[in-house]
C-alpha cells in the first residue's frame, strides 16, 4: 500500500492544510488591517514571543497538567465507585443521588473562592473545581452505562447459574465500557476548564495565572502563547483517553471504523 | 458437568414422539404480578402440563399470554404464585441451570469472539474453558460455521449469529431446551432454514425442547404437540398432536395434512376474537 492510501497520511494532510489555511488568514488579517500588537499580535510574534518565554511556561505548564490529573483521578476513583453503589441498589439511589444532582445545580466556579478561603493558595482549590466540575458527567454515563444492560441477558446468564458477582463483572461492567468512556472523554474536557478556573481565582502558579499576569501586562503575543499551549494540553489529554478507549473497545460499534 | 451419550447416528425411528417417560411436570400453575401501581395482573392460570423426556412441545398464543412467563418459571427463574414444576421428578425452587436457554434476541457479546460466546456457560459457571474448546469448534462447524471461530459476532448475519446462540445454549450438553421466539427476529427464508436445521440437531441430541413463538406454520412444523394458549391470563385453550411423519421437509407446508391443523389453529385463534377475518 502506497503512503497516501493510508487512512492516516490523508488526515493528516488535511489536517495541515486546514490549519495552515486558518494561520494563513490570520497573519492576512493582521497585515491587512495593521491591526496593533496588544490587540491581536500575528503569527510570528506570537511564536516568537513562546520562543522567549518556553522556560517560563514549562514549570506553569507543569502546575497545571498536575491540579487537571489530579482533579480528573479523584473524579475517576470516586465517581465510579459511586455509580456502582447507586446501580446496586435503589435504597442507596435514593441516599447518594440527589445530593449529587444538588452539587451539580451549584455553579462551581462560584465555589472556587470559598475553596481558598479554607484552604488558601496552592494546589488543594484548583484540584477540587477541577474534581467537582468532571465528577457529575463520569457518575452520570457510568450509571447509564451499567443500567443499559439487556434484561434477558441477566436471565441468559441466570440461567447459567452465574452469581451476581459475576454478571456485573463479566457483562454488566465491560457492557457499561463505551458509556463509561463518553463520560471519561467529557471529564477530560472539563478537568482542564476546572483547574484553570481555580488558577484564575486564587492560584500563584498554573498556565491560568500566567495567563491573568499576561492580560495584566497587556502582553497579548504571550498571551495567545499561552493558550496555544493549553489547548495543545488539552488536546494531548482527550486524545490519551481516545485512546485508551480505542484499546480497551475496540469491539464496540464507535470503534469499527477505526479498523478500516 | 456430565457429558450424556447422544445418539450420534443420522437414521431416526420414524415417527418418533419423545419416550413415555414424564420429564416437565407443570402442575396447577399460577403466576401473578404485582404492578408498580399495586394491581394484581394475572399471567398465568392454572396451567397443566406433562412434557415428555425428549419430546419437542411449542407454545403459540398471542402477545402477553405469559408464554415467555412459562419458560422463565420452568427455568426457575420466576417463583409460582400457586402451583408447581418438577423437572425430572424434583421440584423446581431455584434457577434450574441443566437446560440451554434461547431468546428471540441472540444476547452475544461483542467483546468476545464467536468461540468465546459459545464458552459463555463455562465462564458463567466457573469452569475451564480451555477443556470445553474442542467441543465448541465441533458443535459451530456441526451449524456451518467452520472457520468462524474467531470472528466477532458484528461480522455475522442475523442467521449465523443466531446459530452461535443455539450452539451456546448446546455446549454443556443439557438435556433440555428453552427457546422464546428464537427465529422471531429473522428473515422468512432464514426462518425455514433455522427451523429444518433445529429439527436435524433436535433429530440428533435427543433434547427435549419447549419451545414458544407467534407462527402458527413454525409451531406445527416443529412440533409433537402444540399448546395453543388464551389471551392473558394464559391458559391452555388446546393440546394438538401433530402426528406428521418425521422427519420433515419445508414442503410438509403444502401437505392437507399441515395446512389443515394450522386451518385448526387459527380458527381457534378467530374465535378467542385474538385475530380477525
Amino acid at each position: 500500500m502506497s503512503l497516501w492510501n493510508r487512512k492516516w497520511t490523508r488526515d493528516a494532510f488535511w489536517m495541515v492544510v486546514s490549519f495552515g489555511a486558518l494561520i494563513g488568514l490570520w497573519a492576512g488579517i493582521v497585515w491587512l488591517f495593521e491591526t496593533p500588537g496588544y490587540l491581536l499580535p500575528g503569527p510570528g510574534e506570537v511564536l516568537g514571543s513562546g520562543r522567549d518565554n518556553w522556560l517560563l511556561m514549562i514549570p506553569h505548564s507543569g502546575w497545571t497538567i498536575l491540579s487537571v490529573l489530579a482533579g480528573y483521578l479523584l473524579a475517576v476513583v470516586v465517581g465510579i465507585p459511586l455509580a456502582i453503589l447507586v446501580v446496586s441498589s435503589s435504597t442507596l439511589e435514593r441516599i447518594l443521588y440527589p445530593p449529587m444532582v444538588a452539587t451539580q445545580s451549584i455553579p462551581k466556579i462560584a465555589l472556587a473562592p470559598l475553596f481558598v478561603v479554607w484552604f488558601g493558595f496552592g494546589m488543594f482549590p484548583k484540584v477540587a473545581v477541577a474534581f467537582l466540575i468532571c465528577f457529575f458527567p463520569i457518575v452520570v454515563d457510568t450509571i447509564v452505562g451499567l443500567r443499559s444492560i439487556d434484561p434477558a441477558l441477566v436471565q441468559l446468564a441466570r440461567s447459567m447459574g452465574a452469581p451476581p458477582t459475576r454478571i456485573f463483572l463479566r457483562l454488566r461492567l465491560p457492557g457499561a465500557l463505551p458509556s463509561m468512556f463518553g463520560g471519561l472523554k467529557v471529564g477530560s474536557a472539563l478537568a482542564v476548564v476546572g483547574a484553570l478556573t481555580g488558577e484564575f481565582i486564587g492560584s500563584d502558579n498554573g498556565l491560568g495565572y500566567l495567563l491573568l499576569s499576561a492580560a495584566g501586562e497587556l502582553d497579548t503575543a504571550l498571551l495567545f502563547a499561552i493558550l496555544f499551549v493549553l489547548s495543545l494540553l488539552a488536546m494531548a489529554f482527550f486524545y490519551a483517553i481516545e485512546l485508551l478507549e480505542r484499546l480497551m473497545i475496540p469491539w464496540h460499534v464507535s470503534q469499527r471504523a477505526h479498523a478500516g | 458437568m456430565l457429558q450424556r451419550p447422544s445418539a450420534g447416528d443420522e437414521t431416526v425411528a420414524i415417527p418418533r414422539a419423545g419416550t413415555d417417560e414424564s420429564f416437565i411436570e407443570i402442575a396447577a400453575l399460577n403466576k401473578t404480578f404485582v404492578g408498580q401501581d399495586g394491581e394484581a395482573v394475572v399471567a398465568l392460570e392454572g396451567l397443566d402440563l406433562n412434557v415428555r423426556r425428549g419430546e419437542f412441545v411449542t407454545i403459540v398464543g398471542p402477545s402477553g399470554c405469559g408464554k415467555s412467563t412459562l419458560l422463565s418459571l420452568v427455568a426457575g427463574l420466576l417463583e409460582a404464585t400457586k402451583g408447581g414444576i418438577r423437572i425430572g421428578g424434583t421440584p423446581v425452587v431455584e434457577p434450574y441451570t441443566d437446560l440451554g436457554f434461547v431468546f428471540q434476541s441472540d444476547l452475544l457479546l461483542d467483546w468476545r469472539t464467536v468461540t468465546g460466546n459459545v464458552l459463555l456457560p463455562c465462564v458463567m459457571r466457573g469452569l475451564d474453558q480451555a477443556a470445553h474448546l474442542g467441543r465448541a469448534r465441533e458443535l459451530l462447524a456441526s451449524v456451518g460455521l467452520e472457520g468462524f471461530e474467531g470472528k466477532r459476532p458484528f461480522e455475522l448475519s442475523g442467521g449465523m449469529r443466531q446459530r452461535v446462540a443455539l450452539c451456546r445454549a448446546l455446549l454443556l450438553d443439557p438435556p433440555m431446551l428453552l427457546m422464546d421466539e428464537p427465529f422471531g427476529a429473522l428473515d422468512a427464508l432464514t426462518r425455514e432454514q433455522m427451523q429444518v436445521d433445529l429439527q436435524t440437531i433436535w433429530h440428533r441430541t435427543q433434547k427435549t425442547v419447549l419451545f414458544v413463538t407467534h407462527s402458527i406454520s413454525e409451531a406445527v412444523f416443529l412440533s409433537d404437540r402444540v399448546i395453543v394458549m388464551t389471551p392473558r391470563p394464559g391458559a391452555i385453550r388446546a393440546i394438538l398432536d401433530i402426528d406428521i411423519e418425521r422427519p420433515r421437509d419445508l414442503n410438509v407446508h403444502d401437505t392437507p395434512r399441515f395446512t389443515g391443523i394450522v386451518h385448526e389453529i387459527r380458527l381457534m385463534f378467530q374465535e378467542m376474537g385474538v385475530i380477525h377475518r
